[in-house]
């Protein structure tokens, strides 16, 4: 079987699988952001309880591998009581996974905003809160945005686990094309490229564009 | 519910721990490859001949945007596909090494990039080769700076290592499996995993951090 009818008879699956992907990936970005922003705050929160809990999520998930929190979460989380569907599942394990790695950016990012700049915002009498929302994260944001584009990109390549749970996405499918053809170069060639392609040419453009809106944003273009 | 049982936790616990020697000798068979494959990947970057330079950059990108258990089977099952048969360790440590040689190389590349030119210029006109230069100049002050990313990565292999475990190399997540399949309990072996994993991971971390900041100290560069 040449390449092109290998293309043809298998494209559709292709297709479906990387679609598959591309929603897991947006899901789980999401929910990463939304992680990693929490629990980065809380991270620095002066409540010690607060700042225990967030620690201990970050480390446990930064300490063992996504593979092993995706099993977890898949197979011994329904013992508890808690059953997710394979789908909901993957993108979870992923999500909650890049958002430890996240929380430690969102973290550094706050941190590096200059001293000033919180000075500033109490002598204007700013609450906490407000000072956080209007002076320091929209300064964070910009400081931190290249770093999420190289997690984002990490954050994809770990959506290929999700394969393991049976969650239908390119992995997935690729591998039970090569199952019944043996064409193992072709299928597996082929969802190598494609990923790279949503790596490199869709996911790294779109932070690009994302750092110089946010900077416009700021006035600082 | 939930209902632990430490019998069958201390059964199964000697086969997790005889796994988790493979997990180690995984991770670091394919630490040893990465540290000199990624520094050829990384001098070859330097070289003047534009072509290679830029097919070696171009491959770099390629294998850090892919996935790596997208690698490890493509490894493994290519190669048998034109001839080739490789075991599961074999592939498992090419892809695995081949992975963390292109992050590595990434490090080495920054600590390259951080030896300042006049170095190079004092190199030349004291008449030394550039294997000489490189050798007794350029690489000894480029590498301690890539001592904190290198340990990174070190703890990031280790982690990966689960994922070698779908093409049956019997390290700690394919131990798991199979005790969850044979008895129908997953609940203490992947736990244990976790646990396992976390026990050796953050005082790992831990101390490369402490490493890092001997290193920074003794350098002169805090």
């Amino acid at each position: 079987m040449s390449y092109i009818e290998f293309l043809s008879q298998y494209g559709d699956r292709i297709v479906s699988g990387t679609l598959v992907t591309m929603a897991l990936t947006v899901l789980s970005a999401l929910l990463a952001v939304a992680i990693a922003v929490a629990a980065g705050l809380m991270r620095m929160a002066p409540n010690m309880a607060v700042r225990g809990v967030a620690t201990v999520y970050i480390e446990i998930f930064r300490g063992t591998s996504l593979l092993v929190q995706l099993y977890w979460i898949f197979f011994v989380l329904p013992l508890f009581g808690i059953t997710l569907e394979k789908f909901t599942a993957g993108f979870v394990a992923v999500g909650m996974n890049l958002g430890a790695y996240g929380a430690e950016l969102v973290r550094g990012a706050i941190l590096s905003v200059p001293r000033g700049q919180w000075e500033a915002a109490t002598a204007l009498n700013m609450s906490p809160a407000k000072r956080m929302r209007r002076v320091i994260l929209p300064q964070a944001v910009l400081i931190m945005l290249p770093s999420w584009g190289n997690l984002l990109i990490e954050l994809l390549k770990g959506t290929a686990l999700v394969a393991l749970i049976s969650v239908t996405d390119l992995m997935f499918q690729v591998k039970q094309i090569n199952g019944t053809t043996f064409m193992s170069a072709e299928a597996f060639g082929t969802a190598l490229v494609i990923y790279y392609v949503l790596a490199r040419f869709m996911i790294t453009p779109f932070m690009r564009w994302l750092e110089r809106f946010m900077t416009r944003k700021m006035g600082r273009a | 519910m939930l209902d632990w049982r430490w019998d069958f936790t201390w059964e199964i616990l000697p086969r997790l721990l005889v796994a988790t020697g493979n997990t180690l000798l995984a991770a670091g068979l394919g630490y040893a490859i990465a540290v000199v494959l990624g520094l050829v990947l990384a001098l070859a970057q330097r070289t003047p001949f534009t072509p290679l330079t830029v097919v070696v950059r171009e491959t770099v990108e390629f294998v850090r945007s892919t996935p790596l258990v997208l690698q490890i089977f493509f490894v493994f099952y290519v190669g048998p596909q034109f001839g080739i048969r490789l075991s599961p360790w074999t592939a498992g440590m090419i892809a695995i090494g081949l992975h963390y040689a292109a992050y590595l190389s990434e490090v080495y590349r920054g600590g390259l990039e951080s030896v300042p030119r006049g170095q190079w210029e004092a190199a030349k006109s004291l008449n030394l080769s550039t294997g000489r230069t490189y050798f007794r100049v350029i690489l000894p002050q480029a590498l301690p700076p890539s001592l904190a990313g290198m340990g990174n990565y070190l703890v990031g292999i280790f982690k990966d290592t689960p994922m070698l475990s779908v093409i049956g190399v019997a390290e700690l997540m394919h131990t798991a499996n199979a005790i969850g399949s044979e008895t129908y309990r997953f609940l203490e072996p992947f736990t244990l995993v976790g646990v396992i994993f976390l026990l050796i991971s953050l005082p790992t971390a831990a101390a490369i951090r402490l490493f890092e900041a001997w290193t920074r100290r003794k350098l002169g560069m805090s």
